[in-house]
């Protein structure tokens, strides 16, 4: 246990002084991750109770969930929305992060934060502006609508993400590329997005998140056969405790951490 | 040549510049039209009708009913005071990680920080899931304890305040963290070292010159999660089973129960007039723009 004694930092601290640091740091990392990995083994339970650890293991809640044809279109309505958006909030968060970044405009400034002020306002309020809205234009309970609302919140996120790249990012490449010929559109799909193209990925699995994720927009804009699954959850949550809701929990734990690898994946490659 | 010949010359390049930069704020048009028409109009809409009462004219009744009513008054009291103590929970929790993950070498830190990553992706009311789960009366928490002998009967730990802070500080513990590690990534080990040089112990090192250096991105990490915390539905609503009532829920209670829009508006603007005081209060103090990671 030599190590104890060397000096830990940029100071004469040595890793023993250090150690209460490493404890505290080691059980707050656990609390952090613990709570929803234990959700996982406790969704194939078979008691009625989720228990952990299982006494029997069984497939039950699984079964229930896709037995059950309401929760199945809920997960179709949250994947579709999910995708739409990002399809939508993608194209359009890029193009707006491009035009601000490139456009020397005293506006841009501007734009940029009335962009990314639907990070800011509370989502409720959104949430009840959007709803209000909906109902005059008979909007409410469409997919249409949904993904309209979700992209605003999406927006931000892609804003942020692709404008950091492009911040980064040595223009004089593009104007190489138009100075021997190719259009503004050409230079930019050829040379600048296979460059931040990382970035792109990232803002556009954050696009599909926060949809997949939101509750609050949803459960006043989506119902009936677009019901999304956010929904479904949080209206059986405030009832009972049913364990068909760790199943779909596990399950969503999947979809992101598979969204989270993706992105540390393309993250890494930048580097 | 002379410059007179030039002179049209300029002037057209400056016309074309003047119409690139028109061109490229187009890019942003489609952006920008669908948060007017989604975003700005309905939510000007809200502020409209927050000052409409129920005669149908214009009247301060909406507001007025916050001011007299003790019942919104102990809403706006238990907004607060959970903003408030999720946020200084968040800091004594973040700060000591945040330096821990500083210290570590950066293949290190990208490992550990996937801690840090991995609840802030996943959805929120899963995680919100997971916490009912483990904190209910024959829960995992209350039967571990039981065994280990902590306490002797099943504690209440969720549908109360208690559960309520345990959720939110797990939610934005990351939103604190992920700020606050970046700045203090930033600070270089050269103040630290010249400090330790100098003769300073690595007790007044920290608290000398490390801390202060950190303090504004303490700062904006604590301001984002206190203005999270503000308008928080979710979590207060499942964990604080009907005992913590936030301005957000209260305004859903108005519309889904009540259909009173002008009392749902008038609180949503409250609320919001609330967020953007405090961020516009904070930004007088450090640039907003280095908080939110973008701007030019």
């Amino acid at each position: 246990m030599r190590w104890l004694d060397r000096p830990a930092g940029d100071t004469q601290i040595t890793h023993r002084q250090r150690l209460w640091l490493y404890a505290l740091a080691g059980i707050i990392m656990v609390l952090l991750v613990a709570p929803t990995i234990i959700v996982i083994p406790m969704s194939f339970s078979a008691s009625q109770y989720l228990e952990f650890p299982p006494r029997d293991w069984s497939l039950r809640w699984y079964e229930h969930y896709l037995g059950e044809p309401e929760w199945l279109a809920a997960t179709a309505t949250s994947l579709k929305a999910g995708l739409l958006t990002m399809l939508v909030a993608t194209p359009i968060g890029t193009m707006a992060a491009y035009g601000l970044h490139v456009s020397g405009h005293w506006l841009a400034r501007w734009l940029f934060i009335l962009l990314i002020t639907p990070m800011m306002v509370p989502v409720i309020l959104i949430a009840i502006g959007v709803f209000y809205a909906f109902v005059q234009l008979r909007m409410v309970n469409t997919l249409f609508g949904l993904v309209v609302a979700h992209t605003i919140l999406a927006l931000p996120l892609v804003l942020i993400v692709v404008g950091a790249a492009l911040k980064s990012y040595d223009f004089n490449q593009e104007l190489a590329a138009r100075s021997l010929g190719a259009s503004r559109l050409k230079a930019f799909l050829t040379v600048t997005l296979p460059q931040i193209r990382f970035s792109v990925v990232t803002a556009a699995l954050l696009a599909f998140l926060t949809s997949f994720d939101e509750v609050i927009v949803a459960m006043f804009v989506s119902g009936g056969d677009n019901s999304t699954l956010t929904r479904n959850m949080f209206n059986s949550l405030r009832d009972q405790i049913d364990p068909t809701i760790a199943s779909i929990s596990t399950i969503m734990i999947v979809v992101s951490s598979t969204a989270l690898v993706l992105a540390q994946l393309f993250g890494r490659s930048k580097s | 040549m002379t410059a007179v010949d030039l002179e049209p010359n300029a002037d057209d390049l400056r016309r074309q510049g003047d119409r690139e930069r028109w061109a490229m704020l187009g890019l942003a048009s489609p952006a920008v039209l669908t948060v007017l028409v989604i975003m700005v109009l309905p939510v000007g809409w809200l502020f409209y009708l927050s000052f409409i009462g129920e005669s149908g004219g214009f009247s301060l009744e909406n507001y007025g009913r916050m001011l007299e009513s003790k019942a919104y008054g102990r809403i706006f009291w238990t907004t607060f005071e959970v903003s408030f103590l999720t946020t200084g929970i968040c800091v004594l929790l973040g700060y000591p990680l945040a330096y821990f993950f500083a210290q570590l070498p950066r293949r290190a830190a990208a490992v550990c920080m996937l801690t840090v990553l991995l609840p802030f992706w996943t959805s929120l009311l899963v995680r919100t899931y997971a916490w009912l789960v483990l904190l209910q009366r024959k829960g995992l928490v209350n039967t571990w304890a039981i065994d280990l002998g902590l306490w002797d009967e099943p504690l209440a730990l969720v549908h109360n305040m208690t559960g309520t802070l345990i959720g939110m500080v797990h939610i934005m513990l990351p939103f604190l963290v992920l700020p606050l590690y970046g700045a203090m990534k930033a600070i270089s080990g050269d103040y630290v070292r010249a400090a330790a040089n100098l003769g300073a112990g690595p007790t007044a090192a920290f608290w000398g010159v490390f801390f202060p250096l950190s303090l504004p991105g303490l700062f904006a990490g604590s301001l984002i999660v206190f203005v999270l915390c503000l308008g928080f539905f979710v979590t207060p609503a499942v964990l604080g089973g009907g005992r913590v009532i936030m301005v957000s829920m209260q305004i859903t209670t108005n519309i889904e129960l009540f259909f009173n829009w002008g009392a749902a508006s008038a609180l949503g603007v409250v609320l919001l007039a609330i967020t953007l005081g405090i961020l516009f209060a904070a930004s007088r103090l450090l640039r907003l723009d280095a908080v939110l990671g973008g701007g030019h």
